[in-house]
């Protein structure tokens, strides 16, 4: 299982205000999927706007990147730059 | 692969060889966006709103159609409506119906600048008159420019449709308040109470350009079959395809996009302006468009950064551990929706292990040019503030400024603010070298002071797309995706030798068009060097594997009886055979008779992109009597990963320096009572020159990325987000007085001297 954590306010709205949780999935992708089940619009959230952090690496626009077991999660928003 | 077990073993990745481009450059022969000519060319010119703010009431182009010499006129009729929609085609998050609403006005006009029509003429002078002879009604409305003012009950109101979005319930009524946002770590109010020494402070930002040397430029050309070229310089050839396409309507496969040499972009080249309209007035015209910007068009019509307003508490034990942070941002976003208020929450506190943190921001828009991204987009503003106010903590606590950020520095196993466990970074690394640097034993004399400030960039991945070509005489071809703003061309040479294992002048790297290259996301967030060196690496390996193939086919052994080494085959022991080796050149000549071109091409969507970190110490001369502020000593200490080619990681922490010290001194958009910009030019708008600045000395850290093939990170962005705490805190340190709104320009020192303005600091 993944710990999900949730520091931003507007992933923190569609968990309900629910910041911490765990979830089975070992992609991106599939994680998407769990959250969209869990929360309803999360997973689409995350998706098309946010990054998602597995042990501290920053990954984004992907489904395909593995998340080990017991890994630690954070959706964060998508990150640009210069 | 990793090709860095052994960073000693390395040939070619950290040296210094010469520039791929520097010849064409420093002679003249570089071909920029607005040097290219095709046969029966126009020229096109824009007409511009004089309002800052005004409704439309209606364009009549008929005298401009009737002008000899005037092939086509567009205006919004000529484009289609576009459906609000995000995108995350270039930097950070753009509306196509914003982004369609900001090439060329709609309804309203946004800000003094605003495109309402273009033309394309046979003569620069006839586009000109053309355009002056469009009659636009106008219903002037009322305005706002400051941030602040554009956020209270009765402000102008922008746009009827933006309601601020991250508050609960949604609100009923429109605002210039786009979106509120809010990071939590811990519980402030708690731990805030817990603290033996608080600091506040408020300070502000102006607006700054990113101030690029070549001005906006692209030639379009469209067949009458509707397949269109264009020629432009930007950051994204890919980007400015895919934006094209949505605001004409067009296929992605009918666009292709040539990429320029590019003249600076520093983020502000990462979303369109003139090449739609140059599309859309080649389509009607039938002939090729160039279409070029004059500087006071950059200043009036295309993105700077965010001004903003940065509001911080700090709360601290008296040892000097910080036990809370609170921060407050508002932020400029221009005249659509989308400032980089976000990265700036998400990046105030990440330097340090913070247990109590809560940062909230808001995305405003006024009349002002929409914001484009610049170099680390919002650090910057919320590193000015928190940077100040720990050099304020550090006073209070009579604690060193370097000891309190030790106390307090992100390490590996930090939860950072913004969520993550760090991994892999050089924060410490990059305090300890600064604190050891030679610059820190010089003594300072009357009105000398010295400042520290660090800073943090997250830098990103993507996709890229490189490929490698063998030539039959043995030198190599690599193209990749990706316009070259900072040295990418020789970083993507020296990596595809070192892999090679031949020398890098036998390495010649293009930039490839759309249409020859695999997608790449734009050259932006600090990426190229790691995502795109990820696929030029790799395809590198690619050809490798295949030269090997080719000479076990020359010697008719197996593939893996091959081995591969300063680029030549070997048989890879006594039972391979004995066989003379074969150099790449011998293997490449014969490439026709082995199975034809030896080439590879990898994409690649390269996460895990390490964050970067630095730390600057400024040593500043004040002139009391004028108020000027002399830099007599700039250090600056990165954590870079591995330096690919040292030269011009120096040069990307001495651009960055030097443009964070134009923000902190100089920078600033003066607008009059009417919202017009009164200072749209280089005499007006000062950015440092070389005579401003001592020899900037940059500091390389490697504590290597593990995902990158020779262990890179971004460095381009992180330079810029300390410099204006760092120059603050000098001044600070200098006269006695804390300055906390920028630029910290001769008047206003001189004002602070005179009001004798003092530390905020409380207990």
């Amino acid at each position: 299982m993944a710990r999900v954590f949730v520091s931003g306010s507007v992933a923190r709205h569609l968990t309900g205000g629910e910041t911490e949780f765990e979830v089975k999935a070992d992609t991106v992708g599939r994680l998407v999927r769990e959250l969209d089940r869990r929360f309803p619009g999360l997973g689409n959230q995350v998706e098309e706007s946010m990054a998602v952090a597995i042990d501290g690496v920053i990954c984004q626009d992907t489904l395909m990147e593995p998340i080990p077991p017991n890994s630690e999660i954070h959706l964060i928003p998508k990150i640009a730059g210069g | 692969m990793n090709h860095v077990s052994d960073p000693k073993k390395l040939k070619v990745v950290g040296t210094r060889p010469i520039r791929p481009d520097g010849a064409d450059k420093v002679t003249g022969r570089a071909s920029f966006g607005a040097d290219m000519s095709l046969p029966g060319m126009l020229t096109g010119a824009i007409k511009r709103s004089p309002h800052a703010h005004a409704r439309i009431l209606s364009i009549d182009t008929s005298k401009a159609e009737a002008l000899p010499g005037v092939k086509a006129v567009v205006t919004a009729k000529d484009f289609p409506e576009i459906a609000s929609e995000e995108a995350f085609v270039g930097e950070g998050p753009m509306n196509f119906r914003d982004l369609s609403r900001n090439c060329m006005a709609r309804d309203k006009v946004l800000y003094e600048g605003h495109a309402v029509a273009a033309v394309a003429a046979t003569s620069t002078a006839i586009a000109a008159q053309a355009a002056a002879l469009i009659e636009v009604e106008y219903e002037v409305l009322p305005h706002v420019i400051d941030v602040e003012e554009a956020m209270a009950d009765g402000a102008p109101l922008l746009h009827d449709d933006v309601f601020t979005a991250g508050v609960s319930p949604k609100p009923e009524k429109p605002s210039n308040v786009a979106k509120r946002v809010e990071f939590i770590l811990g519980d402030v109010d708690a731990a805030m109470k817990t603290a033996e020494v608080i600091v506040e402070g408020r300070y502000t930002t102006k607006p700054v350009h990113q101030a690029y040397i070549e001005p906006h430029a692209c030639v379009a050309s469209v067949s009458g079959d509707g397949q269109a070229q264009v020629w432009c310089s930007s950051q994204g050839q890919f980007m400015v395809r895919a934006y094209c396409a949505k605001l004409l309507g067009m296929e992605l496969s009918d666009i292709r996009v040539m990429p320029a040499e590019i003249g600076g972009g520093f983020g502000g080249k990462t979303l369109v302006y003139l090449e739609p309209l140059a599309l859309a007035l080649s389509r009607k015209s039938g002939r090729p468009v160039r279409m070029v910007m004059s500087r006071e068009d950059v200043f009036r019509a295309t993105g700077p950064t965010s001004g903003g307003v940065v509001e911080i508490k700090l709360g601290a034990t008296r040892d000097g551990r910080i036990v809370a942070a609170e921060c407050l941002l508002k932020f400029q976003a221009g005249a659509f929706p989308g400032s980089p208020v976000q990265p700036a929450a998400m990046t105030a506190f990440a330097c340090y292990d913070l247990e109590n943190v809560k940062v909230v921001g808001f995305d405003v828009v006024s009349n002002r040019p929409k914001v484009a991204a610049y170099r680390a987009p919002g650090a910057p503003i919320s590193a000015f503030g928190v940077e100040s106010a720990v050099d304020d903590l550090a006073r209070a606590l009579n604690m060193d400024p370097i000891a309190l950020r030790e106390k307090n520095a992100a390490k590996d196993g930090t939860k950072a603010a913004y969520g993550p466990t760090l991994k892999d970074i050089g924060f410490v690394e990059t305090l300890e070298a600064a604190k050891n640097h030679p610059n820190m034993q010089v003594k300072l004399g009357p009105n000398q002071g010295r400042g520290v400030a660090c800073g943090f960039w997250f830098n990103i991945g993507g996709e890229s797309s490189g490929a490698v070509h063998v030539n039959e005489d043995g030198t190599v071809v690599v193209v990749s995706g990706n316009p070259d703003i900072g040295g990418s061309r020789a970083s993507m040479a020296m990596m595809a030798a070192e892999v090679l294992g031949i020398p890098v002048e036998r390495v010649r790297p293009i930039v490839g068009d759309t249409a020859s290259i695999g997608y790449s996301f734009l050259t932006g967030g600090s990426r190229v060097t790691f995502a795109t060196g990820m696929a030029v690496s790799q395809a590198a390996e690619k050809v490798v594997e295949q030269l090997k193939a080719r000479a076990a086919a020359l010697w008719d052994i197996s593939a893996e009886a091959v081995e591969w080494c300063d680029g030549t085959a070997y048989p890879a022991g006594p039972n391979a055979g004995e066989f003379e080796p074969l150099p790449l050149a011998e293997i490449a000549s014969k490439s026709g008779r082995t199975g034809g071109p030896i080439t590879a091409e990898v994409s690649v969507n390269a996460q895990g992109a390490g964050p970067g970190y630095a730390t600057h110490v400024c040593d500043v001369e004040v002139d009391r009597e004028t108020g000027h502020v002399t830099i007599l000593r700039y250090t600056a200490v990165q954590d870079v990963g591995r330096a690919i080619h040292p030269t011009y990681v120096e040069g990307q922490i001495q651009g960055g320096v030097t443009q964070g010290v134009g923000w902190a001194l100089n920078e600033e958009y003066i607008y009059n009572a009417k919202g017009l910009l009164e200072n749209p030019g280089f005499l007006d708008y000062r950015v440092p020159v070389a005579s401003d600045l001592p020899m900037i000395d940059a500091v390389m850290i490697e504590v290597p990325n593990p995902r990158h093939p020779f262990g890179a990170k971004g460095v381009g962005e992180v330079p810029i987000v300390p410099p204006m705490a760092a120059v603050a805190n000098a001044i600070r340190d200098a006269i006695g007085v804390r300055m906390h709104d920028l630029p910290m320009s001769p008047p206003k020192i001189r004002a602070a001297l005179d009001a004798g303005e003092l530390p905020m600091a409380a207990e």
